[in-house]
């Protein structure tokens, strides 16, 4: 079916939202890899350049109450969640103010009061852990849905198999997700699995999954809608493998030649910026001077954001000794 | 079901922690079990017998063979309000889960704030023919990673009161229940709620000349070993861990302040055991009032292994507390 037929289920500021989303995902990761090269930030950066309408199409598609183990390319899941470019910046600066006061570096971010489960590099780890916040979600009858997901190295991990078939044998409310962008740092996928599609993984456990083109945010969005409302209404846990590529290095320190230089001007054309915009015109719903007057805003916003990071204190040393054990099970 | 038990009556280890595990179900609804045959067929120990009648498929939660699977997904139900005690078929099984346990459990809140107020259950040692992947101690593992909490109760008191403080602390607590013990140690239990606060070590034998460090199965060759040499004049006194991390500085300090000797025991391999650090704690905060040399017991650096001779060979025994003891009077 026609694209714009379909996009026209997503109601108009959603839409446009999720557009403001994809810009300030983009305009923050640039900044922040502008930072990595004058030395401003340490350690890694690992950046969704060309892959935000994942994680801003489905962290949009999700209720507040909604839990999500996010990748960790998905800034953009984190930014509609509500995280701030400002704490974002803190954090990766290593500032006593972002999410995670110094402790972890750059999208190792979490936070339980706003449903993000803090990354774990060792990839897959999330997913059982997902799936047991869902298993909680089920226990107490509550009708919220985790959104939890890995890349496509990810699903050669086992914890992504155990995740995957304890959720679908107890028909747990969790969507995982895989975020296909063809390679795991320097590993292609033809090296990773023996089969075309990620979402082949899914039938092993008698879950439906569903190809999704990552770089459409209305896709993305209506997709995990369709998944997240599966659900909650207790059919069990859905498979999107989204499809994208990884249009930087696998951090900002690798330059990727084992990436064909003609694959990424391929899928440069396929920008999920772009590609929103032109269906943003061909609703109807915003054109050219529109979508400048964003790219001011969130200008701005990281400006700011950065100002707020900068002036924000860096945690003493003996710090290190604070959180080892929780006081109190809800403590934050 | 246990709870049935009348209180003047003995009480199994393993009757103590089914209790335990009862009463804390019946106390919180938000306790919740989770393990490989812990419903219909009741553990494969039976400590979770009739639990499945009593509270149900989603409180009693029978899982896939995943280890990781499982503990990720404790971890996750703790980070949503739940209590998750999950059962490690044997404590041996654990290496399955160390990822989740090492890296997502023992990291979260240090990370991000994110308390997993979780228990896993790990019934491990050896003594009952089980060979190199039924009797391991592994508890040196998760010694050395910090964000654990470690137990390991002696007696059916503990057991009880340990597995109780375990499900209401806010922090991932592995509890390491001896299946030697289960079903060869009883005592009457009280009546009432009780729990034994984690981070205290307990004094099981008071004594003036030498102090045995320990924990487990070992604190019951150790008080054996106290009886043999209190024929000899040798006054053993005999301290038990209880909780592995944190663990109790103070008792074990003013213990070998008293002795001026210091035995370590366990059951758990010699190299990087719990005894090596305690000793170098020990020479460390401690030298000027040491006797003698800080000496270890611990079985050799190989796997548990399976032939009776072998593994009789392999485990600590009365008499190797008897010859270090000895040794030691001697200074």
């Amino acid at each position: 079916m026609d694209v714009v037929v379909i996009a026209k289920e997503i109601k108009r500021d959603d839409l446009l939202q999720m557009h403001y989303y994809l810009r300030l995902t983009r305009a923050l990761e640039d900044r922040i890899t502008a930072l990595y090269r004058q030395g401003r930030i340490v350690g890694g950066v690992y950046t969704s350049h060309g892959m935000e309408a994942i994680a801003v199409g489905y962290a949009s598609a999700l209720e507040h109450d909604d839990v999500i183990a996010p990748f960790h390319r998905d800034m953009g899941a984190f930014l509609v969640r509500g995280f701030t470019p400002g704490e974002v910046l803190a954090q990766y600066l290593g500032k006593r103010t972002g999410p995670t006061k110094g402790k972890d570096g750059n999208v190792h971010m979490g936070d339980l009061k706003r449903g993000v489960f803090g990354f774990v590099s060792h990839l897959a780890d999330n997913l059982p852990v997902a799936a047991g916040a869902a298993l909680a979600f089920k226990i107490r009858g509550e009708s919220r849905v985790v959104f939890a997901g890995t890349g496509d190295g990810g699903t050669s991990r086992g914890d992504f198999h155990e995740a995957m078939n304890f959720a679908a044998v107890r028909k747990l409310p969790v969507v995982f997700f895989c975020n296909n962008n063809q390679y795991a740092y320097s590993t292609p996928l033809r090296l990773q699995m023996a089969i075309p599609n990620v979402v082949d993984r899914a039938k092993a456990y008698g879950m439906p999954g569903d190809i999704v083109d990552g770089n459409d945010v209305a896709a993305v969005y209506l997709a995990a809608k369709y998944a997240i409302a599966r659900a909650r209404a207790g059919e069990g846990p859905t498979f999107l493998e989204f499809k994208t590529m990884r249009m930087h290095g696998h951090s900002e320190h690798d330059p990727a030649k084992y990436v064909p230089r003609e694959l990424l001007e391929e899928w440069k054309k396929n920008d999920p910026i772009l590609k929103a915009e032109h269906l943003l015109k061909q609703l109807g719903y915003g054109e050219e001077t529109y979508f400048k007057e964003v790219v001011e805003r969130v200008k701005k916003e990281i400006e700011t954001g950065l100002e707020f990071a900068e002036q924000s204190p860096l945690p003493d040393g003996p710090e290190v000794l604070q959180g080892v054990f929780a006081d109190r099970a809800d403590s934050h | 079901m246990t709870t049935m038990t009348q209180v003047t009556e003995e009480v199994s280890y393993l009757e103590a922690i089914s209790q335990a595990l009862d009463e804390e179900m019946a106390r919180d609804e938000r306790v919740f079990l989770m393990g490989e045959d812990i419903g219909t067929y009741g553990g494969a120990f039976k400590i979770t017998e009739g639990f499945l009648q009593k509270y149900g498929e989603w409180r009693v939660v029978d899982t896939p063979l995943a280890e990781s699977g499982f503990v990720g997904a404790a971890i996750g139900a703790a980070m949503m309000g739940l209590r998750p005690v999950v059962e490690m078929q044997f404590a041996d099984f654990i290496s399955c889960a160390f990822d989740q346990i090492t890296e997502v459990a023992a990291k979260n809140h240090y990370r991000w704030g994110a308390a997993v107020p979780m228990v896993i259950r790990a019934p491990f040692g050896g003594g009952v023919h089980g060979g190199p992947f039924h009797s391991e101690c592994p508890e040196g593992w998760f010694f050395h990673s910090p964000g654990l909490k470690l137990v390991a109760p002696s007696t059916p008191y503990d057991a009880k009161g340990l597995l109780k403080a375990s499900i209401r602390d806010p922090n991932p607590v592995i509890y390491f229940e001896h299946k030697f013990l289960y079903r060869r140690i009883k005592s009457v239990l009280p009546e009432e709620d009780f729990v034994v606060p984690l981070g205290k070590a307990d004094v099981k034998r008071a004594g003036n000349d030498i102090s045995v460090i320990t924990y487990g199965a070992m604190v019951h060759l150790a008080l054996e070993a106290a009886q043999a040499l209190a024929k000899e004049g040798i006054d053993l006194e005999v301290v038990d861990l209880r909780t592995l991390i944190p663990f109790d500085k103070e008792t074990i300090y003013s213990s070998v302040r008293k002795t001026s000797k210091a035995i370590l025991l366990h059951e758990d391999n010699k190299t990087g055991g719990i005894g090596a650090e305690i000793a170098a704690r020990l020479a460390e905060d401690c030298f000027d009032c040491l006797d003698g040399p800080i000496l270890r017991i611990a079985p050799p650096d190989t796997p548990v292994p399976f032939s009776t001779p072998l593994e009789e060979f392999f485990l600590p025994k009365t008499s190797d507390i008897i010859i270090a003891a000895r040794k030691l009077a001697a200074y």
